[in-house]
């Protein structure tokens, strides 16, 4: 049974129902949010491997001779820092520097770029992309023919080298190439939300089953588990990943959000006037992460308290299933933070301490440094 | 999907296990498995008295908090203190060692007034659709 609604499935539907999948209705999109459960789906990330439905999120294609001078003046990271086969994540802002979505920006040209958003904003960002549109600029919006498969974890690579045409080895994080899987061609990325070694498959609609199911035929032999957005979200959080709707709104500059190092400096965007001087003189409040000393699950809009007085606000919290302890994200006042700490949970002020982010440690595939 | 014969049920998903006056309480089979991963228990105090259908405890799962209601009146006496290390427990086992709090009724009969394992399980098919 398909259950419409006003809700689109994605092309996997039947496969997450026929594993059991929650469906929940996530920015008009039918998404699975567990199969097994979000904690045993979260460890399988992290110890083995876990592969997911990301055919919710929105990709354009932004191409011809003006496209990368379009995309300077709108990203506000550089596009000088990347060259074809390299990623960049970026923010998107408004003239007043607030965040209108963050992003990644493939570079497969010097005047062809596939930019992904976030499913949630797909039309407000495509719009934006529309009316800030010059000549020598072809702008088109691919969110519902595309499909996005993701595996993460330790054993990603040994699910997927298998199932592409050549080696991966070379290819490193934030790196993608084009390849084909089961026969369809694929943009191959070794990108993630998860701070483990990953891949992210983009095919189009009419290939994504074949997809899925070679990948899954390599991967349950090994214990892969499918993963859905509950994971997804703890998965992030446990790396300090911001969430738009989160950390990021239009009413948050990139600074304070903890997404200074993808502002460049060294170039005009929209937004610039208002978010370099930040960058240089900083801003009033700041993202931190937080971990409790007493029980209790800290949620977004949770009062962090210093002597007893706010100064600020929960963005993101879980229970790390990785530590087994709490954690969160917090936006808050700088200049106010004084240790000890407290976060409002229903009621009572539980203890908190500042936390360096990531909480744990990032596994992603980085080209090595020469010596 | 369990429903022990010998339980008594509320319309919340929480189930009574009685002998004599004393009422060991916890919440359903169903009601874990809507919560999934359970991570955090808030128990009340022993020695709270309590009404049936108040409010007297939180279970958290990953997702969401949900407040857990007392089936029956009376006063706190016991807790399981187990849950604090392993609140998965409750996932696991939510018949036995997932036992919530014990309380010592103030009407021993009240218990015969909750649904009995037929009465839930219909219960639950009519809350699925």
């Amino acid at each position: 049974m398909v259950k419409h609604g006003n809700a689109r499935p994605t092309p996997l539907y039947d496969t997450h129902l026929a594993l059991g999948a929650r469906m929940i209705e996530f920015s008009g999109w039918h998404m699975p949010i567990q199969y097994s459960g979000i904690l045993a789906e979260h460890r399988c990330v992290r110890e083995n491997v876990g592969i997911f439905d990301l055919s919710h999120m929105g990709e354009f294609d932004v191409q011809g001779p003006g496209a990368r001078a379009f995309l300077q003046e709108l990203l506000t990271n550089n596009l000088d820092r990347a060259h074809p086969g390299k990623a960049l994540y970026s923010a998107l802002c408004n003239e007043s520097g607030g965040v209108i979505d963050d992003l990644l920006v493939y570079q497969r040209a010097d005047d062809d770029y596939l930019v992904v958003v976030n499913a949630s904003n797909i039309e407000k960002d495509f719009e934006w992309f529309q009316q800030h549109c010059v000549d020598g600029v072809a702008l088109a919006n691919r969110s519902y023919e595309v499909a996005l498969i993701a595996v993460q974890g330790p054993q990603a690579s040994a699910v997927v080298t298998p199932a592409v045409t050549r080696p991966t080895d070379d290819l490193y994080y934030y790196e993608f190439r084009p390849d084909e899987i089961a026969g369809r061609p694929v943009t191959l990325a070794r990108t993630g939300y998860t701070g483990e070694d990953g891949f992210e498959v983009y095919v189009r609609n009419d290939g994504a089953q074949a997809v899925w199911d070679t990948l899954w035929k390599l991967g349950e032999p090994l214990g892969m588990r499918p993963v859905g957005l509950g994971a997804r979200d703890t998965l992030r959080l446990e790396m300090g990943y911001a969430l738009y709707g989160n950390e990021l709104d239009e009413t948050v500059n990139p600074i304070e959000a903890g997404l200074g190092w993808v502002v460049s400096a060294k170039k005009a965007f929209i937004g610039s006037d208002v978010i370099l001087p930040l960058k240089k003189g900083g801003t009033p409040k700041t993202l931190r992460g937080l971990k409790l000393q007493g029980k209790g699950v800290p949620r977004r809009h949770c009062p962090v308290k210093a002597e007893g007085k706010q100064v600020g606000e929960v963005t993101s919290g879980t229970v790390s299933p990785t530590l087994s302890e709490p954690i969160a994200l917090a936006l808050i006042e700088a200049e106010a933070v004084k240790e000890p700490l407290s976060i409002e949970i229903r009621g009572r002020d539980v203890p908190a301490s500042l936390a360096d982010v990531p909480f744990v440690p990032s596994n992603v595939y980085r080209r090595p440094r020469p010596a | 999907m369990e429903f022990p014969e010998e339980l008594r049920y509320s319309t919340s998903h929480e189930w009574v296990r009685t002998s004599g006056a004393k009422a060991v309480c916890g919440i359903t089979d169903y009601a874990q498995h809507e919560l999934s991963d359970i991570v955090y228990v808030e128990l009340p105090d022993v020695g709270r008295e309590v009404e049936a259908g108040e409010a007297c405890a939180v279970i958290e799962s990953v997702k969401i908090a949900s407040d857990i209601y007392a089936p029956v009146s009376g006063k706190v006496t016991k807790i399981n203190m187990q849950l604090d290390a392993a609140p998965e427990t409750v996932n696991a086992d939510p018949y036995r060692a997932g036992w919530l709090f014990e309380i010592e009724m103030t009407d021993p009969a009240e218990a015969d007034g909750l649904m009995n394992a037929e009465e839930y399980k219909a219960h639950t098919e009519v809350e699925t659709h």
